[in-house]
């Protein structure tokens, strides 16, 4: 707290001892603003992949179908046999058959518009939807194998099981390029630090040959290069925004994006990424001062 | 005030200082003599505090050194006003700005009538403004001078600070010194001007200290 106060409150002559040093200036305000930028960037992509496992877990979850293949003469009668056996197994709150026209719309993207359905061999396809307790699965696999003998269940779980795995490692892999970027703006801001530094070793001997304590040297560095850490990233995040924002949206790129990007209150997350590059400045100048300080004589 | 006791200091090869013993009672006045390379400047490193003497005892203001944390060194060095013969400030800042840094650094702020008044009595007056790159070496002496009494310290260690000056800067600036010698400040100079020396004993009393075989003798007599 003390530290924080002592950062915050506006000491102009304490300022004005270390000299203005422009190129790690410049160094330390670039490197802020392109780590902010890549951190936005990360932080859409995890949050989009975050947002797609749960729509992939969310659309396959608590449901199956049921894909009847059959001759066409008995395809009708085993279709109408299973909806009875599905409106009678206990775990499963409802059914239904997939029109014909449903099923062609599922198709569409592969096939092309205009798809002569009746001439395709396709099966008949029974969407159902679980109950609070679940169904069991291989109990009705044996009914329906016993009623009609064309019907296979399908229960999504090798279809959603890769999905849900890749979009969460995707979210994963957000995360650590999150962390990532967090320690490498970490060691570049330590680097130019000690620069700063090591550049400034006689203004450092001449403070403490007249009696400036070591937390008076720190804060002076500490503050410059936190609020050119801070000033950084603001620009590198704002930037960053600008360019996620005019990303195209999903729905006009077609079903292959997911919407990289931020979602209602998530477009505020990155507004934490300022401070949080200020604080890693703060640590990483403050340990690379009294590391100095400590390696001069007294 | 400053004391030490038994004091020897080693330079990675050999040793420096032996069995130094020296006691700077308040409103004293000691020069400090013996060749280039006998130890002078480590003498004075050791007593305000920079370097810790290899054995034996520094005491400043009753605290020994060895048993001080950097902040405590930092502390006593607000008491003590420190001039080098290559004094050096902070470059980008101008002559007022450095002459109250002491002041700056402890949280302090300056008097802006005081410090009139010390810039005109070390003859820096319409200097205020000067960056110390474009002062002379008896300029930057006599702000250095300044900078190392605005805290109004009890101790005021010089090293060789007339070693730049020509002979009426070096008069200029002893004056200063026993001015303040008078005023009841402690002090004590490195120097081999023994003119210096011998100028000042017409002023005011001192007491003549050589480095001699790595040990502090007692000198004057030959003076």
């Amino acid at each position: 707290m003390k530290l924080l106060s002592g950062l915050l409150s506006h000491d102009r002559q304490a300022d004005r001892v270390v000299p203005p040093s422009g190129f790690t200036a410049q160094l330390t305000v670039f490197t802020s603003a392109a780590m902010a930028f890549l951190a936005v960037f990360a932080l859409a992509l995890s949050m989009a992949s975050g947002r797609l496992a749960d729509r992939w877990a969310g659309a396959l979850a608590g449901t199956a179908t049921i894909r009847i293949s059959a001759p066409p003469d008995q395809i009708a009668a085993q279709e109408a046999a299973v909806l009875s056996l599905l409106a009678t197994t206990p775990g499963i709150r409802s059914s239904r058959a997939i029109p014909p026209e449903e099923q062609t719309k599922l198709l569409e993207p592969w096939f092309g518009p205009g798809l002569p359905i009746d001439a395709l061999p396709l099966p008949r396809l029974v969407e159902l939807t679980e109950g609070p307790g679940g169904y069991d699965g291989e109990g009705l696999r044996q009914r329906l194998a016993a009623e009609a003998p064309g019907a296979v269940l399908d229960d999504h779980t090798r279809w959603r099981r890769p999905l849900a795995v890749a979009a969460e490692r995707l979210r994963f892999l957000g995360l650590l390029s999150l962390a990532l970027i967090a320690g490498a703006t970490g060691a570049m801001i330590t680097l130019a630090a000690n620069a700063a530094l090591s550049a400034n070793l006689p203004v450092i001997r001449v403070l403490r040959l007249v009696g400036a304590k070591d937390s008076y040297i720190v804060r002076a560095f500490v503050r410059r290069f936190t609020l050119r850490a801070l000033s950084g990233a603001a620009a590198g995040t704002v930037l960053a925004m600008i360019g996620v924002a005019l990303l195209p949206r999903a729905d006009e790129a077609g079903g292959f994006l997911t919407g990289l990007g931020f979602q209602g209150l998530g477009w505020l997350l990155p507004f934490v990424l300022p401070p949080i590059t200020a604080i890693v400045a703060f640590a990483a100048t403050r340990l690379a001062a009294l590391r100095t300080l400590k390696g001069l004589t007294r | 005030m400053i004391a030490f006791e038994g004091v020897a200091y080693n330079y990675g090869g050999g040793e420096l200082l032996s069995d130094v013993s020296l006691r700077l009672a308040p409103g004293s006045f000691h020069f400090l003599t013996g060749p280039s390379g006998s130890g002078k400047t480590t003498l004075l490193k050791l007593a305000y505090g920079e370097l810790l003497p290899t054995s034996g005892h520094v005491t400043l203001f009753d605290k020994t050194v060895r048993g001080m944390t950097r902040d405590d060194v930092a502390l006593c060095r607000r008491r003590i006003g420190v001039v080098h013969q290559d004094c050096q400030f902070l470059d980008h800042l101008p002559l007022t700005t450095n002459v109250v840094l002491p002041l700056t650094v402890a949280g302090r702020s300056a008097d802006a009538g005081n410090l009139t008044e010390l810039l005109k009595w070390v003859g820096l007056g319409s200097l205020g403004s000067a960056l110390p790159p474009s002062l002379s070496g008896g300029e930057r002496q006599r702000a250095a001078l300044a900078r190392a009494i605005i805290m109004d310290p009890e101790v005021i260690i010089a090293d060789e600070p007339t070693g730049n000056l020509d002979w009426e800067m070096s008069l200029r600036l002893l004056t200063l010194l026993v001015e303040l010698n008078r005023m009841g400040k402690t002090i004590l100079i490195a120097t081999h001007d023994l003119n210096l020396i011998r100028q000042a004993k017409a002023q005011v009393s001192t007491r003549v200290l050589r480095i001699k075989d790595r040990r502090l003798q007692l000198a004057g007599a030959d003076l």
